[in-house]
């Protein structure tokens, strides 16, 4: 009691209107187990402070046990939308290692399920973006187009998410006989479905009030978080490591690099929707077009990397995913790292959600698209 | 005791009398009640089980999907095998929640519900409660459930449930104002707050047809200051999932949970049998000037299937934009209702005024 008599005195303004909330490791919005330490006065966010690590697997450290093959399978548990991208980003890495050509079929068909992939993971984003601003209808759009593409990674290779699909040196089959057919006939379908995404969201007032002018991230401050990916070509940031540096069949197709200059969210969700559009013009380029040959390299039992520090970089569906590998000259590296799209993305958060209502922190976070895991790993 | 389909004045009367000839006055009036009572009950928790059902149904169809398919035939038996679910659940009351406001909340926000219903001539006799004052009365009731949630929200010892309350205060508050300005309108129009009277008064026309502009107007901003009202989606911020868990509702568990669920459906009915008296014609058969056989036709179809016919006509429109439109942010909802919809009612209810007095209706 005295202490609020002397504030009063003094004319202190009394701390009682800031608070603090956990959202998360359990909440419908943060879409597995990421916990936001948030600092509120009211409604407004004064503060976010991402706690990971409640699903930390130690990938890392399990790769340095096993062989460069079987460090592929791990890949596709960490970001489980983007697989594929991950599984090819190691074998690439160790086809510049042990200085291996892939035959060019092999290029084609690992770009076309790259495409195919960011495809599935945009759609699942889309889905769950209208959801979390509470369009419920647009999780069940998604999912219904979605579902198709996974189908034909399940015919193509087995696996439904967890594709491990690549091998160093190819691919692990053969694509299936049907693959090219369904594949058009998916894109076939798919273009007449997408203006539906923009039917249903993107014009909506609502969708651009609550959007418009909120979550700004500068291009400066999208460098340095090191933000890549959609999220960071929606702040004006060429990150895209397909035009850059390309790899596997990427300077045999012409496509543009999406880049936006309105920095909020937007213009990440506009990004994604046209790098949709995207990915279909890159898939029907390639789709037909792919050269006769073997689907794999002739490699050794056990890959043996030469000693040296090996990166391969390539584009996810979340942005620039990279795989460091210091070898000894052993069967399995003597370290490995990931480079994860995802946690650079995480921290720019509050930068982005800071002044803004709890709402718009829900909508910022959906924007960058986290996926738990591969920010964990 | 004759039953007639199309006008249930006589039989209410005939039990009315049988009663109070056979009991003295006070036990007939309390047998009344009784009866009174457990028919609004028996009606609300079928009606509120049918309208989960339905909502499932027509979210299923906007997204494409089929809804409850197994538990009995279409899925009809889902939302009961959920209820008994519910009322077997548990309770489960967190350890520092104010225990007394804690439990009086969810009765405070049925409460409501069940005094508000108690007005609505749902056919020519059927109807509890016939004042001079029944907007007035129905817009002051319906305004106690906010009291409720504030209660649950602030004694449950949870943030999320505290800032969806606060947030549900805020917008009942602000679009209780809607509400009633735009009912306000109709009473213009009508020339009395009685539902009977009003609904008579659309003999000839239903009121959104002779009311045309400002009638017309009044329907939209009742439609969505409604469902703000409702807490229902694109307003449901009361209870954002993806934001709040469950907003002012989190801690509640099984029947408790069941009663804020229950009376959500309720509101609900209640804003559309609203919308349906006074804008709709209530249980009035759809009338055309003078083209006699089609009158007579549409008097042929039952007062109360007209009535339930355009209450679920506008359910069906409320549900259509929950399904459809993204959740508003909470100071968006404050500036549409004061900045918008505010000023465009007090504009109406002048203009309605001016269409009264020159006479420039049907």
């Amino acid at each position: 009691m005295s202490e609020i008599k002397e504030v009063i005195i003094n004319n202190d303004r009394l701390a009682t209107d800031e608070y603090l909330v956990n959202m998360g490791p359990q909440h419908p919005s943060t879409h597995g187990v990421l916990r936001l330490l948030v600092k509120l006065e009211g409604e407004k966010v004064l503060n976010v402070q991402p706690h990971s690590g409640y699903i930390h697997s130690g990938i890392e450290k399990m790769c340095e046990a096993i062989s460069y093959p079987q460090i592929i399978h791990l890949t596709d548990r960490m970001d489980y939308l983007s697989a594929h991208m991950n599984n090819e980003a190691v074998a690439l890495c160790v086809e510049k290692a042990l200085q291996v050509e892939v035959p060019d079929r092999v290029k084609y068909i690992r770009t076309i399920m790259d495409e195919l992939s960011r495809l599935a993971s945009h759609q699942l984003w889309w889905c769950v973006f209208g959801m979390d601003l509470g369009a419920l209808t647009t999780f069940f759009y998604g999912l219904r187009d979605r579902e198709l593409i996974l189908d034909i990674f399940e015919e193509t290779c087995g696996a439904r998410m967890t594709v491990s699909y690549n091998t160093p040196g190819g691919l692990m089959a053969d694509i299936h006989p049907n693959f090219q057919k369904r594949v058009k006939d998916y894109l076939k379908y798919f273009k007449t479905k997408l203006p539906e995404y923009d039917k249903l969201l993107s014009g909506n007032v609502i969708l651009k009030e609550r959007t418009e002018g909120i979550g700004y991230l500068t291009k400066e401050d999208a460098i340095e978080y090191g933000v890549t990916g959609p999220s960071g070509r929606a702040s004006g940031f060429s990150c895209d490591v397909r035009k850059h540096v390309p790899y596997s069949a990427y300077p045999f197709v012409k496509f543009n690099e999406i880049l936006d200059h309105r920095c909020d969210t937007y213009a990440r969700y506009e990004v994604r929707i046209k790098e949709m559009y995207e990915s279909i013009s890159i898939i029907e380029q390639l789709i037909d077009n792919i050269p006769a040959g073997d689907y794999a390299v002739k490699m050794k039992g056990v890959l043996k990397l030469p000693e040296g520090e090996f990166y391969q970089r390539v584009e996810s569906a979340r942005g620039e995913f990279g795989v460091f590998i210091v070898s000894d000259g052993k069967k399995n590296p003597y370290r490995l790292k990931f480079r994860s799209p995802g946690f650079s993305n995480l921290f720019a958060l509050n930068k982005m959600a800071t002044g803004h209502k709890i709402a718009d922190l829900v909508a910022i976070m959906s924007t960058l698209d986290l996926i738990i895991p591969d920010i964990d790993r | 005791m004759a039953f007639n389909i199309y006008d249930f004045t006589t039989l209410t009367h005939n039990i009315h009398v049988g009663l109070a000839e056979s009991f003295s006055p006070f036990v007939a009036t309390t047998i009344e009640w009784v009866i009174v009572g457990v028919v609004y009950l028996l009606f609300i928790a079928v009606f509120g089980l049918f309208l989960v059902y339905a909502e499932r149904k027509v979210c299923a169809a906007f997204q494409q999907r089929l809804g409850p398919m197994r538990v009995g035939p279409w899925g009809l038996l889902q939302t009961i095998a959920d209820f008994i679910k519910l009322l077997m659940k548990e309770l489960i009351m967190p350890r520092k929640a104010d225990y007394f406001l804690y439990n009086l909340a969810p009765y405070l926000v049925i409460i409501a519900s069940f005094l508000a219903i108690s007005v609505l001539p749902f056919a020519p006799g059927l109807q509890s409660m016939d004042f001079d004052i029944g907007v007035f009365y129905l817009t002051a009731v319906s305004s106690v459930g906010v009291i409720g949630i504030l209660l649950a929200g602030w004694s449950s010892n949870n943030k999320y449930s505290l800032i969806g309350a606060m947030r549900s205060g805020a917008q009942i508050l602000s679009y209780e104002l809607s509400v009633s300005l735009s009912l306000m309108t109709m009473v213009v129009f009508a020339g009395t707050m009685q539902f009977s009277a009003i609904v008579e008064g659309q003999r000839d026309a239903w009121f959104i047809f002779s009311g045309h502009v400002p009638a017309i107007i009044a329907f939209v901003v009742f439609l969505v200051a409604g469902t703000a009202e409702t807490n229902r989606g694109p307003f449901d911020l009361a209870e954002a999932e993806s934001e709040l868990v469950a907003g002012f509702h989190t801690e509640y568990s099984g029947i408790k949970f069941a009663m804020f669920f229950l009376a959500e459906y309720i509101n609900l009915f209640i804003i559309s049998a609203v919308a349906a008296t006074v804008f709709l014609g209530g249980w009035m058969p759809l009338h055309f000037g003078n083209l006699e056989s089609f009158n007579h036709v549409m008097d042929f179809i039952p007062p109360f299937i007209w009535f339930f016919g355009k209450v679920l006509f506008v359910i069906f429109i409320i549900m259509w934009f929950k399904w459809t439109f993204p959740r508003l942010r909470v100071d968006q909802i404050l500036t549409l209702e004061w900045k918008y919809l505010l000023p465009i009612n007090l504009v109406n209810i002048l203009l309605m005024a001016l269409v009264v007095l020159t006479k420039f209706h049907f």
